[in-house]
């Protein structure tokens, strides 16, 4: 084999001479240790080569091998359940072989080619079958169903499939095609860079839950839409994503820990596998994947690690699942990016970042969506992608963070302030927008038929209390007259009972929909309730003094539903009771 | 593996601050260590930053006075390393590892000192709490064994005195473990220095205390190795001698300087205030070393220092570090106008792994609630103090009047306490309960009804 050599080692940067056959995109071995890099600029008969892992040691004269293929992900059951490096290597696995901390150069399958899998097959001898198809299937864990497909660009006839146990790269199948006899195994492989192709793209129509009233009820994400979560450090990015992570009604989740705390990282994989579905009662790591590429780990890595979780993403999508993808944090990729650039001595756009900032970010984002997927039954699969957004200084006019808002059909945007007040999820309500509230209010409707009604309402109450805090700031709430003070009372409501979510609470960690419309339905009651009483001119203090306010807003602490008519008919009876009183008609 | 004695070029072309370019050399390794001996004798560490055939930039981590083309520079096949052995406790070095205090250099198992990444998976999540005595730190912010919490502050400030304090008091309770502190100075002045030896002499923590220092007169490159030598060899007492470390880091800020003259003599693209690009990467490197390991007994709890420039939190190195570390614990000048000690502000102020840490068999079950609902009262408090700037407290509603004394009581009962003053976990939280006990009890809406019921002074007394 034809090799070249290093000539210059610059930090994440080589470059090299004389490598055969150089293509951009291109995966190299570079070095004594097989050090694995990717060739992104050629002149001449030099290459320039970001290479994945840390290149102390490298020198001038050091061998490069071109393995002319690019970077690929590997696909097939042993998925589920693994944490993955960057580059798809398994961590645990690199644990055994390393030890407790991570070596360059370790290598190790991503999948396991010693365990067998049941396969059961869906066709048979003499079934046409055309790429995408389902040719059959393994229980990968108790969860998840893993659906195994035929290759994009294969098609042909079933010659041969057996029921048994294999290991991902025995022949599981045989397929003719053209005259070819081609072997089918269960697993497959894609260069991450490259989208998997699909049939059609569908509209967004239903919500992906994810029990966070804040998120369901106000700024709702579609399944195969995208959101993005800017704040500033200690507004909470982390905690919404584990959340998400937890509790979204997705068939499957990738949490990609991109250039993120070591620390959270083994949160999320020592607590998983304890924590339980509540949908299904079945442990949550069995349908999550992580990606965990640390920020002390090498940083072109962040770059591999977000396509890469994207492809796995992908492959499910395409066996006809609804698929999450948490990526925290974006502006660390985009950092990843910046540094390659800088090393390459490219012109900067904004704040050091290349001028192609905008159009990867795009890339990447339009990767999420609602598919009719590839084979010849009528399938559909999604992609939901949420990006974590670090935004220097907390300005969310920097270029990530205003690039990131182009491409997104969710903002929501984390407040400062809020996070101060321990108010989480630090949501802004006036601040963040979801495109997709018209679209699921349909879905909603399935619970409360006046739901968007009341949605709207308690949006305005909120703007409204905004408005009237402002001016309550110069003159005092005192001065304030009764009906504009209701008004901050029940926004305090909805904040305190509604918005405010804590996730460490065994109970309000996680909010069925069902709860949500409820709730939200009897905060805007209590003002419609309230408002002619004050109308009538009752003083404000004297609400205040309804022994159900403070019920109302521990609602969301009680698991039992029926309790939430309950407080509704305590907040009837004082209504009714202090109407009397003043002799006012209800 | 083979030891390599090196070769050596004076063939040194350029001096540019902190960098020399070297012509000549075909195959020197990224990162290799460089050893630079000038004409007096005395020798200066470097490693190379850049390498390609016939030439290497190799940035040195001395002081760069009396260097000259004819020095000579040795490139010793290998990339830094440091002997590290239990020998090291009790001692005092430099910022590149010489002996400061009159005793030969140590011997040792030699250890890289960039340190590799702890496998994520390898990883025990950090949930041991630990008691520093002060309330404003664990009621509100408590901080556990492996975490990365710092001191954002100001010139001026007492943080000092504070970080000795928890020194001095930090304690797990109940548990008596072999400890260590590393105390790593960068750029910070003689008296600081000479407050902190003082103050861990007096505790008897000395002896348990390896020191590196680079104090504000020494070369700043140098302050670019200090910090990971020091958690070198916090990593080694850590992980092979099973001891509880807690590595301090001060000042950052200069750290970050450091970092800052290198890449301007680079040349390379700046991004905020002149800092390089990859600043969050070079500054995760270092705070992400703490941690704890599965199987394993010991911890590296890193406890950073630094000032904000001119008090802005949104300056490059505290907002990097604070995307970077597990929370943040902020000196606010105008508590401590107001003489209240420790001048923690705990309303920006937190704590990321608090909730592993505290609740029951740790604290006590009542610890996440009181604390998340201090928080509210006390923003409601400064709400209201700000507006009765505005108004008058005579404009206030009862409500805000009764929040706004919350506020004045929370800082001089809860924050406010001795320098000496090392308070237990359950009388923080006495305090705390006594001061909710000035709110009407519907107010205290985050915290559990069983709660209340059991640890309410009203229902306490009863």
């Amino acid at each position: 084999m034809l090799k070249g050599e290093i000539i210059r080692v610059y930090g994440s940067l080589i470059i090299g001479k004389n490598v055969p056959n150089a293509k951009i995109g291109d995966v190299v071995q570079v070095g004594p240790l097989k050090l694995i890099g990717e060739i992104i600029r050629i002149r001449g008969n030099e290459v320039s080569i970001q290479c994945y892992e840390d290149t102390s040691g490298l020198k001038p004269g050091d061998e490069i091998l071109n393995t002319e293929r690019p970077l690929t992900a590997e696909l097939g059951p042993g998925l589920i359940g693994n944490i993955y490096d960057g580059l798809e290597f398994s961590e645990s696995v690199i644990r055994t072989i390393a030890g407790d901390f991570m070596k360059k150069g370790v290598r190790t399958a991503p999948l396991s080619r010693d365990k067998k899998w049941h396969f059961t097959p869906k066709v048979k001898n003499g079934d046409k079958v055309v790429e995408g198809d389902i040719i059959g299937t393994t229980r990968e864990t108790l969860m998840i169903e893993h659906r195994i497909l035929v290759p994009v660009g294969l098609s042909g006839v079933i010659r041969e499939i057996k029921e048994g146990d294999y290991t991902i790269t025995d022949p599981i199948a045989t397929l003719e095609s053209n005259g070819k006899k081609i072997d089918l195994t269960m697993m497959q492989t894609w260069p991450v860079r490259i989208p998997r192709p699909y049939k059609s793209r569908l509209p967004l129509t239903e919500p992906l839950l994810t029990g966070q009233r804040v998120i369901d009820s106000f700024f709702p994400i579609a399944k195969g839409g995208t959101a993005a979560i800017p704040g500033g450090f200690g507004t909470g990015k982390t905690v919404t994503l584990h959340q998400i992570a937890k509790w979204a009604a997705a068939d499957i989740i990738l949490y990609i820990g991109c250039g993120e705390r070591g620390n959270e990282m083994a949160d999320v994989v020592t607590h998983f596998p304890e924590l339980e579905d509540p949908r299904s009662g079945k442990k949550l790591i069995e349908r999550t994947i992580m990606i965990a590429n640390v920020s002390n780990m090498p940083v072109s890595a962040r770059e591999a690690s977000i396509y890469m979780g994207v492809t796995i993403a992908e492959y499910f999508r395409d066996q006809g699942y609804d698929v999450a993808i948490m990526a925290d944090s974006t502006s660390r990729w985009a950092e990843a990016l910046r540094d390659i650039s800088g090393r390459l001595e490219e012109i900067p756009a904004e704040a050091g970042y290349p001028a192609y900032l905008p159009e990867r970010i795009a890339e990447f984002y339009e990767r999420a969506g609602r598919v009719v997927t590839l084979g010849s039954e009528y399938r559909v699969g999604s992609v939901t992608i949420m990006g974590a957004v670090s935004p220097p200084g907390g300005d969310f006019s920097e270029p990530v963070t205003s690039l990131t808002l182009r491409f997104v059909g969710t903002l929501w945007a984390l407040d400062t302030a809020l996070a101060f007040r321990r108010h989480f999820p630090a949501i802004n309500w006036l601040m963040s927008f979801s495109r997709y509230v018209e679209l699921v209010s349909k879905w909603w409707q399935t619970y409360d038929k006046e739901w968007l009604k009341y949605k709207t309402k308690a949006t305005a109450i909120l703007e409204e209390a905004s408005k009237i805090e402002e001016i309550a700031r110069i003159i005092g709430e005192k001065a304030l007259p009764d009906d504009q003070r209701l008004i901050l009372l029940v926004a305090e409501m909805i904040r305190e009972g509604f918005l405010v979510q804590h996730a460490f609470h065994e109970v309000d960690t996680y909010c069925e929909p069902e709860k949500q419309s409820k709730l939200l339905r009897l905060l805007i009651e209590f003002y419609e309730f309230t408002e002619p009483l004050i109308k009538a001119g009752i003083p404000i203090e004297k609400i205040r003094e309804f022994k159900s306010i403070v019920e109302l807003m521990r609602l969301k602490e009680r698991r039992e539903v029926e309790y939430i008519d309950k407080v509704k008919n305590k907040v009837l009876e004082e209504v009714k009771t202090l109407a009397k009183q003043y002799g006012v008609e209800v | 593996m083979v030891e390599k004695y090196g070769l050596i070029y004076k063939t040194v072309r350029e001096i540019r601050g902190p960098l020399i370019f070297v012509e000549g050399i075909k195959d020197a390794l990224y990162n290799e260590l460089v050893e630079v001996k000038l004409p007096d004798g005395s020798e200066i560490l470097g490693s190379v930053l850049d390498t390609s055939a016939g030439m290497a930039i190799v940035q040195v981590f001395g002081a760069t006075q009396g260097l000259e083309l004819g020095v000579t520079a040795r490139f010793t096949g290998d990339v830094i390393r440091i002997p590290v052995s239990s020998e090291v406790i009790g001692r005092v070095f430099s910022g590149s590892y010489k002996p400061l205090d009159g005793m030969p250099p140590p011997l040792g198992e030699k250890r890289e000192i960039h340190g590799a990444a702890i496998n994520p998976t390898a990883r025990e999540p950090p949930s041991e709490f630990i008691q520093t005595g002060i309330s404003a730190i664990d009621g509100m912010n408590s901080l556990v064994r492996g975490q990365k919490l710092p001191f954002f502050s100001e010139a001026g400030l007492p943080h000092n005195i504070a970080a000795a304090q928890v020194a001095r008091q930090a304690t797990v309770p109940g548990k008596e473990e072999d400890f260590a502190v590393v105390f790593c100075a960068m750029g910070i002045k003689h008296e600081e220095y000479e407050f902190f030896r003082r103050e861990f002499a007096e505790t008897g923590a000395l002896e348990r205390c390896v020191m590196i220092l680079n104090l504000a007169d020494d070369p700043i490159i140098e302050r670019i190795i200090a910090p990971r030598i020091a958690l070198t060899i916090a990593e080694y007492l850590a992980y092979d001698l099973d001891m509880h470390v807690l590595a301090m880091l001060t000042d950052m800020t200069n750290y970050g300087e450091a970092l800052r003259s290198i890449s301007i003599a680079r040349e390379e693209v700046p991004t905020r205030k002149g800092y390089p690009g990859y600043l969050y990467t070079d500054l995760a490197s270092i705070y992400e070393r703490c941690g704890r390991i599965k199987g394993k007994k010991g911890s590296v709890t890193v406890f950073p220092i630094l000032t904000m420039p001119g008090g802005d939190i949104t300056h490059p190195i505290p907002d990097l570090s604070g995307y970077i570390t597990e929370g943040q614990l902020i000196f606010d000048r105008d508590l401590h106008l107001r003489g209240i000690y420790p001048p923690i502000n705990v309303l920006p102020s937190l704590s990321r792994l608090m909730k592993d840490g505290i609740g029951p068999g740790r604290t006590r079950k009542d610890h996440a609630d009181v604390s998340n609902q201090l928080y509210m009262a006390y923003a409601e408090g400064v709400k209201a103090r700000g507006l009765a700037r505005i108004i008058g407290e005579v404009g206030l509603s009862e409500r805000e009047r009764k929040y706004l004394r919350f506020a004045d009581e929370f800082e001089m009962k809860f924050v406010n306490q001795g320098v000496y003053e090392n308070r237990p976990i359950e009388r923080t939280l006495e305090i705390a309960w006594d001061l909710l006990a000035l709110l009407p009890e519907h107010e205290l809406i985050r915290i559990r009804e069983e709660y209340i019921r059991e640890y309410h002074p009203r229902y306490r007394k009863a």
